[in-house]
């Protein structure tokens, strides 16, 4: 789960690692006056507090330089619409902005450790050219970087800190605050179980002081065991259905399009995704239904698809293993008729008993169309979805319809499927 | 011959009295695997399904003559688990085990490859993957083992049910497969496909190979140079993931496109540039492995 600024910085703090004094977050105008008093003397930094990059870009952090300055600031960010590359067209809303001290800067570096899974361990990721996106710099000066392993026990040495800090052109009386920043940042990584810390940018301020200007940072969910605090956290980019579905333990995550899917396994559940789109067709959804495709979980799988009214159809396709057909056809059938589906339901299945499990759908007298293939299935799918009748248009009910489907509702956080990018 | 497990293969089942790995161990004997060991630390001295529960791997290898771990231990547990199989002289350790913590897989990984450097390998498949099967000798994992059919076609996957379509169309173009290896969804694997390729590629019971890869890492990517430098026998692919939005965990821990790295693109461009079959269409990997069986490897 990925962290907001001013929690990696709190977290940075903890451990010693200089940012700029901070009036902490708010999300009232009426706690401005105490923020900026906390923060220290003028000028301030507003900024957003939100997990998309690019917040500077996007007009999601000002400088103000009086008290008046600071509300006209403040007010302007705080529920504005932030969009940035990173968030889509339809942007996020901002919540909370963080009010920090500004800080005067002579240099900006770029700093972060990050899982490198083609060595299965950390690495330490500098330059010397910070506050730039460090994936453009990649790509187009890959010589500007400077990549660094950490054992992931022992945790950053002395000597390879001090070998970045040279490389970074820091002068020979910073070295040591640098290695020291360093390593506590890759204390930070492997205490918190983080996926990735970054420093973006690491300041030199005119004085020569080192301070982590901005803070971005993701943990791993598989160690919410050992981090309590994380487990308790809201996670801010999923929607209120991905979360209804984590707490019956599905694996769910909602698109944009318009089939709903209901998929054992998370490998089958993309290719499935991927194969309705193949046909022409949209996926509404990401969904593994884990192990267990019984009738309860079936039952919760096509309440959570049926939630997001954008749905037209729905697509089951399962792959019985070890977990017999005709106990899969039962539980569609058994939920089918729970739910009461009234959507066109395509359902595809494959493995132990398979004709004794479609036999049995057919015998439900259900209404369902049943497919051969995953192929078969994503066609017949889509075919579905053009098939059906037009939103019935007495009563203004179509002009109501269409505007409900095109709507967003606010705290649904923005994202696109990748159908559309390059 | 086949890779990795054949009929000689003594497996050790840690946390073989625990409920998922009661239930596949049964279904593992059932294929005909010769489980001679569980270990459960406590309980050692005990039966379970009528296999000797031992308290130490190091017991199950002296008094049982195991030589490979399937490790079904509950993921806080589960890298000290691997660690116990590894340092027990165990060869081939197979871990089933969702949800480790990725920071005690690299410690993993770097205790392997201290080991490895020291000249005792270890060979790791795994975690959070279906595990292996040599189909009509030695089933070790969750695989339903009636798809599967003995013969040429080797199977290297980083999904479980996307392995078992893969491999059941095989099965049904009367394609059989020397070995299926899932190598796992996480970001951290003890095996890639690279290293399960190169196992194909010197097994002579194999004459080609099914690789299913997803977004996310660069696996895939390393998997089209070793291909395009040391393979002679045809490589078949299909990539998951081409619409899954970008910074999201598609399920699996490792299938994520971050910061543009590990797209449904890029893996696809490295590949088919390295001259593998690329099969956009999951439904078609049976019928293409088909219509190219004379390229297959005799």
């Amino acid at each position: 789960m990925k962290l907001l600024e001013y929690e990696a910085k709190d977290l940075f703090r903890a451990k010693g690692i200089a940012v700029p004094p901070t009036g902490g977050t708010i999300r009232d105008l009426k706690q401005l006056a105490g923020a900026l008093k906390r923060a220290g003397k003028a000028p301030w930094v507003i900024k957003a507090q939100v997990l998309a990059g690019g917040r500077g870009k996007a007009g999601g952090v000002k400088l103000a330089k009086t008290p008046a300055e600071a509300k006209a600031v403040a007010k302007m960010i705080l529920g504005m619409t932030l969009i940035s590359p990173q968030t889509g067209p339809k942007g996020v809303l901002v919540r909370e902005v963080l009010v920090d001290r500004a800080t005067d800067i002579d240099r900006e570096l770029y700093l972060s450790i990050v899982l490198d899974r083609r060595e299965g361990r950390p690495a330490i990721i500098a330059s010397a050219e910070g506050g730039v996106e460090i994936e453009k710099l990649a790509h187009e000066r890959p010589e500007a970087i400077l990549r660094e392993p950490i054992d992931p026990i022992r945790g950053v040495e002395d000597w390879q800190a001090r070998r970045v800090g040279f490389a970074l052109g820091l002068k020979p009386e910073q070295i040591g605050p640098f290695v020291k920043m360093l390593k506590q940042l890759s204390r930070v990584f492997i205490d918190q179980d983080a996926n990735m810390v970054e420093v973006n940018p690491l300041v030199v301020t005119k004085k020569g002081d080192l301070i982590a200007l901005d803070a971005k940072m993701a943990t791993d969910d598989n160690a919410y065991y050992r981090h309590p605090e994380f487990a308790k956290r809201e996670d801010l980019e999923a929607t209120a259905l991905d979360k209804e579905a984590k707490k019956v333990g599905i694996n769910y995550i909602e698109l944009d399009g318009n089939i709903g899917c209901l998929v054992n396994g998370a490998g089958l559940a993309m290719a499935t995704m991927d194969t309705v789109s193949l046909a022409g067709g949209s996926p509404a959804n990401f969904l593994d239904v884990g192990g267990g495709a019984n009738a309860d979980q079936v039952t919760r799988a096509f309440q959570i698809i049926l939630k997001d009214k954008r749905v037209k159809a729905v697509l089951v396709n399962i792959f019985g293993g070890i977990m017999k057909c005709t106990t899969i056809a039962e539980g569609v059938i058994t939920a089918t008729k729970r739910v009461g589906l009234k959507l066109p339901l395509v359902v595809r299945l494959e493995g132990t008993q398979v004709e004794e499990g479609k036999a049995l759908l057919t015998k439900s007298g259900i209404k369902l169309i049943q497919a051969d293939s995953l192929w078969d299935a994503a066609q017949k799918a889509v075919a579905a979805v053009k098939n059906l009748p037009e939103e019935p248009a007495k009563n203004g009910a179509a002009k109501k319809g269409k505007a409900a489907g095109n709507l967003v509702p606010a705290a649904r956080p923005q994202r696109k499927t990748s159908g559309g990018q390059k | 011959m086949s890779i990795l497990l054949d009929n000689d293969s003594r497996i050790v089942v840690q946390g073989l009295t625990g409920s998922a790995g009661s239930f596949h161990a049964q279904q593992c004997i059932a294929y005909g695997s010769k489980i001679v060991a569980g270990v459960t630390p406590g309980k050692g001295g005990t039966t379970h399904l009528d296999v000797p529960v031992r308290d130490t791997v190091t017991d199950a290898v002296s008094k049982d003559g195991a030589n490979v771990s399937l490790i079904f231990v509950p993921p806080p547990f589960a890298a000290d688990a691997i660690l116990e199989a590894a340092g027990s002289g165990i060869g081939l350790i197979i871990c089933i085990t969702e949800g480790i913590p990725v920071l005690d897989m690299a410690r993993v990984k770097k205790v392997l490859g201290e080991m490895a450097a020291a000249g005792n390998p270890v060979r790791l498949v795994g975690p959070n993957c279906p595990g292996v099967i040599t189909p009509g000798q030695c089933k070790a994992g969750i695989m339903p083992g009636y798809i599967h059919k003995p013969g040429p076609i080797g199977v290297v996957s980083r999904s479980g049910t996307l392995t078992y379509e893969a491999v059941w169309q095989l099965t049904s173009q009367g394609l059989g497969q020397s070995t299926v290896v899932g190598i796992g969804g996480d970001p951290i694997a003890g095996s890639n496909h690279t290293d399960i390729l190169r196992l194909f590629e010197d097994d002579p019971e194999t004459s080609g190979v099914v690789m299913i890869g997803e977004i996310g890492g660069t696996a895939e990517e390393e998997a089209a140079r070793f291909f395009k430098e040391n393979m002679s026998k045809p490589v078949f692919s299909f990539i998951a993931g081409k619409t899954a939005p970008p910074g999201r965990r598609m399920g699996h821990a490792g299938a994520i496109v971050e910061g543009g790295s590990g797209t449904h693109e890029g893996k696809t461009k490295a590949l088919s540039a390295a001259g593998i079959h690329m099969i956009e269409n999951l439904s078609m990997i049976g019928v293409t492995v088909a219509k190219h069986a004379k390229e297959l490897v005799a």
